[in-house]
């Protein structure tokens, strides 16, 4: 980026004395009311980087509300996390820096008057930005179908994919106490489930530090027995004969699971207010998610734009201002992958 | 340059040096000129006098208000439409007149002009800026028709998500209205970097542009923030997702924080453009350099950063830690510096200046004494254990009617008044002008003061009954308010009228030094046919500026032998 940008002040008609060969009204690039292209360079870089500066803001209010939610209750964070889908999102990183890799040397072509060059590069950031999206849309009717969902729409069930889980047991444990608990009310529910429970589970819903046998983690299944023992009068309760055994997880899994029950000497159950975490991530990269879609659209005209050999070395400005937009882009998931999907 | 056709002068009519005949006014003709034009003149001057109608609404319902409070007990609405006449009170005055006011209005028309710039640094996004303004206030508008909005200006959750009231759309629209503010304070940012002429450092520019610039840091700044809490306040209300709503698990006074962590720093985008516009006015109707530039200058800065400090004393009684609203007290007086700084320099200003009483420095003086009761009584609320005594009470409504409209309005009017010969190029009737702003003044105080009383004995804000023993006050500050009422009008008659009947304006009718002055009235469509004389120091020195009776303004000596602008381009022609 940086590089970039330092580029631009020796290859470009960015220069006082390169403005002044242009300038005067004889660049047909040059505005009215500037005197040369290189004061009308820097005023739209600077106006774009204050457009930047907003676009931080914005989204600095979600992560305010991600901190202040995370600080009151770590325990939501630490528990839904598992939920999200840490290859999906990792996937999804490294397209994402590959596109702003490809825009950012677009650019750099566009300086350079290779145009060819140029174009393509535009379209694998394009490729690279639909890819995203449909991963994402994978993630979102993933957690669509299990009812993963913000607010009130919080209805957590255990499809019969359980295993397509990362956490593997853990989350099918989780799956199993969260099905118990299944419909509005899910916190009472819990309780009063719970305890007709296998009681090994000792489920007791907002209190985290209960006391668990760690050998459920090993074993999805006893997990899942717990079921049956859900209230047969709720409605939304899952029949139990739908719900095939979570499969064992990977080992690899399994040991970070008990490594975190070691630390902390707490099991994985479903504290209260769940859903708190799906509202955080639903807008957080919803929101991202819309801006990726104004990405495409700009980056989209100014692809069309290119082909029409709009950009010339001397001016190249919208190519320059969506590369910094869609930097931001990706410099804003880069922190919502952390903080959403590897929290510990 | 568009100058073809530019023919300026008294020659056969009866217009004063410096008038321009042909500007930007009739450059181009037809409502679609005006509708697509990319020029800052034009878009300000679009901008004024949506905003001045919208005051006019927001002026009707506030009188309706206080003729319903003239009883204790239902006057002419009923309860349920009182609380929807104080919200769209609040929400139009404050996102649709004061915040957008000085900026949009009167900044856009003369800021480039005051850098000797043809335009501002985007044009288009100026334009931008003034359609989503109105597309927000139509959006919000609608909403009276759909059912209305009780919740106040401030939306507070929980309530905001629970009502049955039209909340979904208003907001949206203060949305859209947010995008308006940042597409003005961006631009003027950029101008002021990119556009000043060759010779002017940051510390020759008129203070006007440094209380600009400050506004813009905020609005850059600061609306994001709210964009966001009126979006998550949104995806609340439609798909209950929880963020706010502690049933869920959600937090409701996160909403305040939000709220007010950009609605602070927005009083100072109400109250910086306006200590702007003083500014300028001080020096030119005293005839005496500004005292103390600099610390003028910063003192603007100074209360844009501290503005985004101290928000949390709008929830001293909100459940705040006693730490953090200790803290936040203590930032409050802090604010209080910059913005005593900018008073005394003021005063220190006019002391011994020669000061003219013309119509604009009446409202500067009444700005004044407003703005040090309105500062002042700002301490009584940021200190903590009268704060909780007067929270919620009509002190805190005079309060802040003296800061934002007492000071931000008056300044605006008063920078309306002062420009407005180059505007339209046409003199008002000084002596209504000074009459209706003495009005205005006298209506302002008699409606407020009543308030801090009232509000000191406890008589708590919002509500359409009251106990009888507040009766007194209430219909004092009733009858102030018709006092204002007649006031504005005389203003705007004042105003409308000159524009039929006044004497056309000369270049430079109040002797002022900053660039504006040095171009024709109105200006041409490119702001300057021959480029301005920029000061080598800071521009408000007047020893070059002479008082021309004939002319009925003033002419600048430094161009002896072309007495004035315009005077070359038509020996030209």
């Amino acid at each position: 980026m940086s590089l970039m940008h330092g580029e631009h002040a020796h290859g470009s008609g960015h220069d006082h004395e390169h403005g002044h060969e242009h300038g005067h009204g004889h660049s047909p690039y040059l505005e009215h009311h500037f005197e040369t292209l290189g004061q009308q360079f820097e005023s739209d870089k600077l106006g774009m980087w204050l457009f930047l500066a907003t676009e931080i803001l914005l989204f600095g209010g979600l992560f305010c509300a991600y901190s202040v939610y995370r600080g009151n209750h770590p325990e939501i964070f630490v528990y839904a996390h598992q939920y999200l889908n840490k290859m999906w999102g990792g996937i999804n990183t490294v397209v994402l820096l590959l596109s702003s890799f490809t825009i950012a040397w677009s650019v750099r072509a566009t300086q350079l008057g290779q145009r060819s060059l140029q174009i393509g590069l535009l379209v694998i950031t394009l490729l690279c930005a639909f890819g995203f999206l449909g991963i994402k849309y994978v993630e979102y009717s993933e957690k669509w179908k299990h009812g993963l969902l913000p607010g009130k729409h919080y209805q957590p069930h255990v499809g019969s994919h359980g295993e397509e889980h990362a956490a593997g047991a853990e989350a099918g444990a989780d799956h199993a106490a969260a099905a118990t608990s299944a419909g509005g009310e899910h916190t009472a529910a819990a309780t009063t489930d719970a305890a007709a429970a296998d009681s090994t589970l000792s489920v007791t819903a907002g209190d985290h530090h209960a006391s668990t046998d760690p050998a459920i983690a090993d074993s999805a299944a006893s997990a899942v027995a717990a079921v049956p023992a859900a209230d047969p009068n709720d409605p939304l309760a899952i029949d139990p004969s739908k719900i095939a055994p979570a499969a064992a997880p990977p080992a690899g899994l399994a040991r970070e699971v008990r490594q975190h029950e070691g630390e902390h000497g707490v099991m994985m159950e479903e504290p209260k207010n769940v859903q708190t975490f799906f509202a955080v991530y639903f807008v957080m990269t919803g929101l991202h998610g819309v801006h990726v879609v104004a990405g495409i659209i700009a980056i989209f005209v100014i692809l069309i734009y290119s082909m029409r050999g709009l950009y010339k070395p001397e001016w190249f400005t919208p190519v320059d201002m969506v590369a910094l937009y869609w930097h931001i882009v990706d410099l804003i998931w880069i922190f919502l992958f952390p903080l959403l999907y590897l929290i510990h | 340059m568009a100058s073809t056709g530019m023919r300026v002068g008294s020659g056969a009519t009866d217009a004063p040096v410096g008038y321009a005949e042909n500007n930007f006014l009739n450059h181009t003709k037809g409502f679609a000129s005006w509708i697509w034009t990319l020029d800052h003149k034009r878009i300000g001057v679009m901008y004024m006098w949506s905003i001045i109608l919208f005051f006019f609404a927001g002026g009707l319902f506030a009188t309706m208000l206080r003729t319903e409070l003239w009883t204790p007990k239902d006057d002419i609405v009923g309860p349920d439409l009182y609380n929807q006449l104080f919200t769209y009170h609040g929400a139009v005055m404050v996102f649709l007149v004061i915040l957008p006011g000085i900026p949009a209005a009167l900044a856009n028309f003369v800021l480039p002009i005051m850098l000797g710039a043809k335009d501002v640094a985007f044009p288009k996004l100026n334009l931008a800026s003034y359609w989503l303004f109105v597309v927000g206030a139509l959006l919000a508008l609608s909403s009276l028709v759909q059912g209305g909005l009780d919740t106040g200006w401030t939306f507070y959750t929980p309530y905001s998500t629970s009502t049955n009231t039209a909340v979904v759309p208003v907001v949206t629209a203060a949305f859209i209205l947010g995008f308006a503010n940042i597409f003005t304070g961006l631009n003027f940012i950029v101008t002021i970097h990119k556009l000043r002429p060759p010779g002017m450092g940051w510390f020759n520019m008129p203070l006007f542009l440094w209380g600009i610039y400050a506004t813009g840091i905020i609005q850059v700044l600061a609306t994001p923030v709210l964009g966001i809490t009126l979006l998550l306040l949104i995806i609340e209300r439609v798909f209950h997702v929880g963020i706010f709503d502690p049933a869920l698990g959600g937090d409701p006074v996160l909403f305040q924080h939000f709220f007010w962590f950009y609605s602070h720093p927005a009083v100072y985008i109400m109250i910086l453009p306006a200590m702007a516009v003083i500014s300028e006015m001080v020096p030119t109707f005293s005839r005496k350099p500004i005292f103390g530039y600099r610390f003028i200058a910063y003192s603007s800065i100074a209360i844009a950063l501290f503005g985004f400090l101290v928000w949390g004393h709008h929830m001293f009684v909100a459940g705040q830690s006693a730490l953090m609203n200790m803290i936040m007290s203590a930032l409050t007086y802090s604010v209080s510096i910059p913005s005593a700084v900018k008073v005394f320099n003021w005063l220190a200003t006019m002391w011994k200046g020669s000061i003219q009483y013309r119509t604009p420095m009446i409202w500067v003086l009444g700005f004044i004494w407003i703005f040090a009761i309105g500062g002042l009584t700002g301490l009584f609320l940021g200190s903590l254990g009268t704060d909780v005594h007067l929270h919620e009470t009509y002190f805190v409504v005079a309060h802040f009617h003296y800061t934002m409209m007492g000071s931000t309005f008056l300044a605006f009017f008063g920078g309306v008044f002062y420009w407005w010969p180059k505007m339209f190029g046409r003199m008002y009737d000084e002596k209504w002008g000074t009459i209706g702003a003495l009005i205005v003044n006298i209506g302002f105080n008699a409606t407020f003061i009543p308030q801090f009383i009232m509000g000191s004995h406890g008589s708590p804000r919002r509500y359409a009954h009251y106990l009888p023993e507040y009766q007194p006050f209430h219909q004092a500050s009733t009858v102030g308010t018709y006092i204002m009422l007649v006031g504005f009008i005389i203003c705007g008659w004042v105003l409308i009228s000159s524009l039929y009947r006044g004497r056309k304006a000369p270049a430079n009718p109040w002797g002022a030094s900053t660039l504006e002055w040095q171009c024709t009235s109105p200006p041409p469509y490119n702001n300057f046919d021959e480029p301005p004389i920029v000061p080598e120091d800071e521009p408000y020195h007047y020893d070059h500026l002479e008082w021309d009776p004939e002319l009925g303004g003033y002419i600048d000596k430094r161009r002896e032998g072309s007495p004035a602008p315009g005077a070359a381009v038509e020996a030209a022609h």
